[in-house]
């Protein structure tokens, strides 16, 4: 990634700060410095309000009823859809609304399992798994994106195969030429990684993943808040985010699939709102996104996605991007001079984004987290749901500090100058 | 005291270093293994009892975890030893009870002996869990036990 783009000034960061209610608020009397944003986003207030005003105006339930309520809801909610699919480089129909990632991920892997038992007719045979058929992850992926491909492998005879990640943590395409081979049919990958914060060569995982016939889906969840994502030149089959992440509230996530893929895959969920026709023996399924919504879905949720997609727009991903980066750099570099910091990640600062996990000497995670919250720095203490890769660090626990669009290098510096304390706190140096 | 320093006092401190206890070794009489899955610390404790079977001798373990967890079963390891088996069921259920108070205590936290320098935990819900760890796996291992 080559970032020219002029990142945030602080006149930028002061205004968007205003916008968040939260970074007024004081924690253990210290003014709050939010670091945690790696495992979910503050809000501000043209989403909150956004939220509010949809559930003040518009109750009906979406794609059911003929009230003007329910016709005005319906058309607010696929407009929402219309404004992430832009966001993200993608089509309206190519969007599903799920509850988060880790639904997303679950639902193409159950789906692929009922194309597997055979559902779907023709159309799904693409999907089916043969025992002995390979299901490619890497060593690093959050347990969203590993534990339901072991679930799916585990239903099917499919095997489960990792890429290893080279000592800083990073996926190399030669890691991944010696996994990916013949009975490869499903790359699933990280775009970014939420604990490395290494930024996968996604263009040569999809050559390699094309060549031998094989379906990616993309774990987005810190690429698409974090920079400009363009799922569509990306050429990835199935991607997944969550809202919360960015700047939306919890509840609501994204799947997104390729159009002649997302129409060939049998349903996951079933129920209501994702049908044709329906008798007492079996039922027709609407196109995708429809077939992927069963029940009343979540409206004023999808409402604050639309609009936190609106905001980071407006600010621009590239310059978020950018203002991440310095501070990702910064991070890194200041870790770097305190002692018994070991970085877990690459610290090339050109090949990752603007978080940070680490592990510090004789000090457990759980404890270096303990002392800065009591200075009121919010970071993230624990294996951040993948232990695979802190196990390959020879470690189980690590503490990551995460930064977003609001974050200052004042609080870069806030933390760097807390943690350096946290050592001779616990007596493990002078 | 700040908030932070009642947290990990200096006994805790040097528990959590020195670590009474550590160490397995053969003749237990059970034994238990407790995982905390939220931050990954593991512990595996055992209690070794006196011949005729009414007291606890001593409870030895090993383990991995914060300083809170190390010097919990530090402290529940010189607290247990030589206590009537009869007499420990009371005693976790007390620390339980301590660790539950929220910061507000016990009205009498004598049968704990040093262990009651973990108070300040009560104040800090998500590390409760990391105090009990140990007691939990002396609880487990009792009711192994015939
Ligand atoms: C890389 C990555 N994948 C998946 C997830 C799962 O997201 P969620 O818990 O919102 O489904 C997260 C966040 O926790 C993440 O960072």
């Amino acid at each position: 990634m080559t970032v020219q783009t002029l990142p945030l000034d602080d006149t930028a960061v002061r205004r968007i700060r205003s916008d968040f209610p939260e970074l007024g608020a004081l924690v253990n009397g210290k003014p709050l410095v939010y670091l945690d944003s790696g495992a979910t986003s503050l809000k501000p207030t043209n989403v909150l309000d956004a939220e509010r005003w949809f559930a003040e105006n518009f109750t009906a339930a979406v794609h059911r009823g003929a009230h003007t309520l329910a016709a005005e809801a319906t058309e607010q909610f696929e407009r929402a859809r219309e404004s992430v699919a832009a966001f993200v480089g993608a089509d309206a129909d190519e969007i599903v609304w799920t509850s988060n990632a880790t639904e997303g991920l679950n639902l193409v892997a159950y789906a692929i399992g009922n194309a597997t038992a055979g559902r779907g007719g023709a159309a799904s045979a693409q999907f089916r798994l043969e025992p002995g058929d390979e299901i490619v992850v890497t060593e690093s992926e959050h347990h969203a994106n590993l534990i339901p491909w072991q679930e799916l492998a585990a239903r099917t005879g499919a095997v489960v195969r990792a890429i290893p990640v080279d000592d800083s943590g990073q996926v190399t395409l030669e890691a991944a030429a010696e996994v990916i081979g013949e009975r490869t049919r499903i790359v699933a990958i990280a775009h970014v990684s939420n604990v490395t914060a290494a930024i996968a060569p996604v263009d040569g995982l999809v050559r390699l993943a094309r060549a031998v016939g094989a379906f990616v889906v993309l774990d987005a969840c810190q690429s698409v808040p974090h920079m400009p994502v363009d799922l569509h030149a990306l050429d990835v089959d199935f991607a997944v985010f969550s809202g919360h992440k960015m700047l939306a509230p919890t509840g609501i996530g994204v799947l997104y699939g390729r159009r002649d893929l997302l129409n060939a895959l049998p349903p996951f969920l079933t129920g209501g709102s994702m049908i044709t026709t329906v008798t007492l023996e079996s039922a027709e399924y609407l196109p995708a996104p429809q077939r992927f919504e069963a029940g009343t879905q979540r409206i004023s949720q999808a409402i604050a996605l639309a609009a936190a997609c609106d905001y980071l727009s407006v600010v621009g991903l590239d310059r978020i991007a950018a203002h991440e980066h310095e501070l990702g750099a910064r991070l890194v570099d200041g870790l770097q001079q305190i002692d018994g910091v070991r970085l877990l990640g690459p610290t090339d600062a050109v090949a990752r984004t603007g978080l940070a996990a680490f592990d510090l000497e004789g000090v457990h995670a759980h404890d270096a987290g303990q002392f800065l919250d009591d200075r009121g720095i919010a970071v993230r203490v624990g294996h951040h749901c993948a232990q695979p890769l802190h196990r390959r660090f020879g470690m189980t626990a690590s503490t990551r500090a995460s930064t977003y669009l609001y974050n200052t290098t004042d609080d870069v510096d806030a933390f760097l100058d807390a943690l350096s304390g946290v050592r001779s706190f616990f007596g493990v140096s002078a | 005291m700040s908030g932070l320093e009642s947290l990990y006092q200096q006994v805790i401190l040097d528990h959590s270093r020195e670590k009474h206890g550590f160490g397995l070794r053969e003749g237990e009489a059970a034994s238990s293994h407790q995982l905390n899955p939220t931050c990954g610390d593991e512990l595996t404790l055992q209690v070794h009892l006196s011949e005729d079977g009414a007291t606890i001798n001593d409870v030895a373990w090993e383990g991995a975890g914060c300083s809170i967890s190390m010097a919990s079963a530090s402290l529940l390891s010189d607290l247990a030893a030589g206590m009537p088996v009869a007499d420990a069921p009371a005693r976790i259920a007390l620390f339980r009870e301590l660790m539950r108070s929220k910061g507000a205590g016990v009205a009498d936290d004598e049968p704990l002996g040093d262990a009651a320098v973990l108070e300040g935990v009560s104040r800090y819900i998500a590390r409760v869990k990391c105090a009990m760890l140990a007691w939990v796996a002396l609880e487990d291992s009792l009711a192994q036990l015939p």
